[in-house]
């Protein structure tokens, strides 16, 4: 087994001991702790780049390119639980895209950061994540990943939290943990019952692991409720995890709100990696999403579970794309267009397989972390302005965010050929195109293409073009922002080089990586299934593919025409003016804008049972149970009530009164005892004389 | 009237004569005497008995007599001790003010 095989646990081990290094050093280090950060993920980095080009060579040699390394952990009755690592294909895909995209996010956020008090604090929150987050894709057991998801959904909570002194950050965070917490009690249910079923959380374990034939069989020959097979029990449970985890209907709320976090943050955690997860945590179990039972074992897309998983995409795909088109804040419509993307990558998953899925993933990890980086770039030149009503006109201001944000915007929305958003995105297109089941999870991911391109179009419009409305809102952001503001002039001005570097580096490879997964050249789907491809441009006459590429082109310009024509023929007059839509369609862009009042719906719904629940349980805890116990305290009392009036009353009484007649009597016996001795003798005189005279009347008788 | 009865006689009025002092007075030293007396008629009645008794060849009664005065005598010593004692305490012999020992 080679050095890296045995020697990955480092890839996370080193950002978690960063971590926890700066969680020690003084809030003042900014300098260490920044480095420790950013060194720790350099060298992160490099070993993946070794475990990349480990699994090249294998994937050269025609060997197998799967090695998994166990130990075990902790023993319950005579099973050892095991835990371990695997490097195969898709976990080298992921470990250099998150910590290279990690490693960019850490050197951006040391400018973007670095007017902040809890610098370090930042800084050590990040490697925690990363760790975490490396771990959850290395792992080899369901165990260890479910572990690092929570270490990571920790961390979520903490970063979003992290200017926990506004209110709405607090429960943004809040509210992000608690909803993500619903899907996770979903895959904690899913993951014990796995291990009831197959005696095992490893996913390749020799033959035995639970990804593999032995497992597999034995969990399809077996039915549940309503004929379900128990591998599609578990699937579908391990599933709802993943759609908290990655902000699926019905569990989308809580990622818009994390948006109040710091955009590194957002851009690292609710774009690239984190809210991916999901995404990740179903290409890693999808044997067991796809395992069709029957005479022989097969693969297949249109399992129960996968159904499920490609209409969940398909709904949110369109769902939060809508929503998009009605946002004001910069980075909440980033925000709904992650949601929207996460559903294309779940789609992707269900109708296509891993490779759809994750190539989507790892493009979408490299534009939306450019566009996140580029927002918060807008932020801070624009002295923590939010609004995109607001802006406008900052391509004067910031030429290089503004040249990197129309490539991520570009990529996004799927220009054609050149982004590499263009061809992740047809792969999705294509395979729905062609699945058997239905074919409206197409024309649903269609018009959410139309979508993107549109509210894409709008924003970019709003930023960067018309006219600037920076200045009329200055006044009170001054006012009202803290002093970070004041030191800088009162134009925007472009970040400097530690932000716009990252941004560039991004870019780069946004348009790049649409390279490797070609229909002439689709190099990524056969790396992750372990095989060798070559350069053939037949691939582009394979049936439907061109077709899907000139539907998709034509979408995409629709979406931006229609936008310019709705935002940029004539510049926006002032900030407050109403939306062009508002204008036109003011009921349906009012729904759109609160997010089909989803949110409410929870808040009349569920909280407001929670809320109705608990004061239940408030008032019969006050009445019953307290009552209860009310009424036996008081019987306690009246009883002790009565045996103190005994005490006092019959044995204190009777009592007493022995005592004074025994006083009297000592008293009066006392008053003999005179201490005259004359008198002790007078009666003993007395006394003899009366003996004398009894002797005499005695014998007289 | 036998000599028993008026030896007998002698020392029931000696023994008043003793108890009447004992009682009456409030010096001690005369209480003392008044006791001495009440012994001496004691002493007189074991002689009396023992010489008109059944056996007056055996010398019991004058042997009971002569141990008696010797036992009063040993006792007036510490009696008269006593109330030297108690003298040079209470600065008195007058037995009505000695009554520490009052309960």
């Amino acid at each position: 087994m080679a050095w890296i095989v045995h020697n990955l646990w480092l890839i996370p081990a080193l950002p978690a001991l960063a971590a926890g290094l700066s969680a020690f050093a003084p809030r003042q280090s900014r300098k260490l702790a920044a480095s420790l950060a950013i060194g720790s993920m350099f060298l992160s980095l490099l070993l993946s780049l070794c475990a990349l080009t480990h699994v090249l060579r294998a994937v050269a040699q025609e060997i197998e390119t799967r090695q998994a390394f166990n130990f075990p952990w902790l023993q319950i009755g005579a099973d050892w639980l095991q835990l371990g690592w695997v490097l195969d294909p898709l976990t080298a895909v992921m470990v250099v895209m998150v910590s290279f995209v990690g490693l960019l996010i850490f050197i951006y956020s040391v400018g973007y950061m670095a007017h902040d008090e809890n610098f370090t604090r930042f800084f050590c929150f990040l490697s925690l994540f990363a760790g975490a987050m490396l771990g959850l894709v290395i792992a080899n057991s369901l165990l260890l990943l479910f572990i690092c998801w929570e270490i990571v959904g920790l961390t979520s909570y903490l970063l979003i939290g992290f200017w926990y002194q506004k209110p709405s950050a607090a429960a943004a965070a809040k509210k992000a943990f608690i909803t993500t917490r619903i899907g996770d009690l979903a895959f904690l249910l899913g993951m014990v019952w796995l291990y009831s079923q197959a005696g095992t959380l490893l996913f390749y374990d020799n033959g035995a692991g639970c990804l593999e034939q032995s497992v597999l069989i034995r969990l399809v020959a077996q039915t549940t409720a309503a004929g379900m097979t128990v591998s599609t029990g578990i699937a579908l449970l391990i599933f709802f995890g993943a759609v908290g985890k990655s902000g699926q209907v019905p569990l989308h709320v809580w990622l818009p709100d994390a948006m109040e976090g710091p955009t590194p943050v957002s851009a690292l955690i609710h774009a690239a990696t984190m809210v991916a997860a999901g995404v990740f945590l179903i290409a890693r179990i999808y044997p067991l999403m796809a395992v069709h039972g029957g005479a022989e074992l097969s693969f297949i897309h249109t399992t129960t579970a996968l159904r499920v998983v490609t209409w969940v995409g398909a709904i949110t795909a369109v769902f939060a794309a809508s929503i998009a088109v009605a946002q004001d804040d910069i980075k909440r419509i980033l925000a709904y267009s992650t949601i929207s993307q996460l559903g294309y990558m779940m789609i992707g998953l269900g109708v296509g397989g891993v490779a759809v899925g994750m190539f989507h993933l790892i493009t979408h990890a490299f534009f939306k972390a450019l566009l996140f980086m580029g927002a918060g770039s807008v932020i801070h030149g624009c002295h923590e302005e939010q609004n995109i009503r607001r802006m406008g006109d900052l391509r004067r201001f910031m030429p290089i965010t503004f040249a990197t944000y129309a490539i991520g915007m570009l990529a996004l929305c799927g220009f054609p050929l050149l982004f590499s958003g263009f061809w992740s995105k047809d792969a999705i297109l294509h395979a729905a195109s062609e699945w058997d089941v239905s074919k409206l999870p197409f024309y649903l991911a269609t018009v959410g293409v139309l979508l993107t391109a549109f509210y894409m179009t709008r924003q970019v419009l709003y930023v960067f073009f018309g006219k600037s409305h920076l200045s009329a809102s200055l006044g009170d952001s001054h006012s009202a922002s803290n002093t970070v503001a004041v030191h800088h002039s009162s134009t925007p001005h472009e970040s400097p080089t530690v932000m716009t570097l990252p941004l560039v580096i991004l870019a780069a490879l946004s348009i790049l990586l649409g390279l490797i997964g070609t229909p002439a050249w689709p190099w990524f789907t056969a790396f992750l299934s372990g095989q060798q491809t070559h350069f053939d441009l037949h691939g582009f006459a394979e049936n439907g593919v061109l077709a899907t590429m000139l539907l998709s082109t034509i979408v995409f310009l629709a979406g931006l025409a229609l936008g310019w024509w709705l935002y940029g023929r004539k510049s926006i007059e002032s900030s407050d003016t109403p939306d062009v839509l508002e204008q036109r369609q003011g009921k349906i862009f009012n729904v759109l804008r609160s997010g089909y009042f989803v949110d409410s719906l929870y808040q009349h719904t569920v909280i407001a049972f929670v809320t109705w629940s608990s004061r239940a349980c408030d008032w019969l805890d006050r009445w019953i149970w307290g009552g209860a116990v009310r009424i036996v305290s008081w019987l306690i009392v009246g009883f002790s009530w009565l045996s103190r009036s005994l005490d006092i009353f019959v044995v204190n009484r009777g009592f007493d009164q022995g005592c004074q007649n025994i006083s009297f009597g000592g008293q009066a016996l006392s008053r003999l005892q005179s201490g005259r001795t004359q008198s002790y003798l007078r009666i003993i005189g007395v006394a003899f004389a009366a003996f004398v005279l009894f002797l005499i009347w005695g014998h007289h008788r | 009237m036998t000599a028993l009865s008026s030896y007998l006689f002698i020392s029931a009025l000696l023994f008043a004569i003793g108890l009447a002092g004992a009682l009456t007075r409030r010096n001690a030293i005369l209480v003392l005497i008044g006791i001495e007396l009440m012994l001496n008629a004691g002493n007189l009645n074991f002689i009396a008995f023992w010489r008109f008794g059944p056996h007056p060849e055996a010398l019991t009664g004058i042997m009971f007599a002569i141990f008696s005065i010797g036992v009063a005598a040993a006792e007036a010593a510490v009696g008269l001790a006593l109330i030297i004692a108690v003298y040079r305490h209470y600065k008195t012999t007058d037995l009505d003010e000695i009554s520490s020992m009052r309960g």
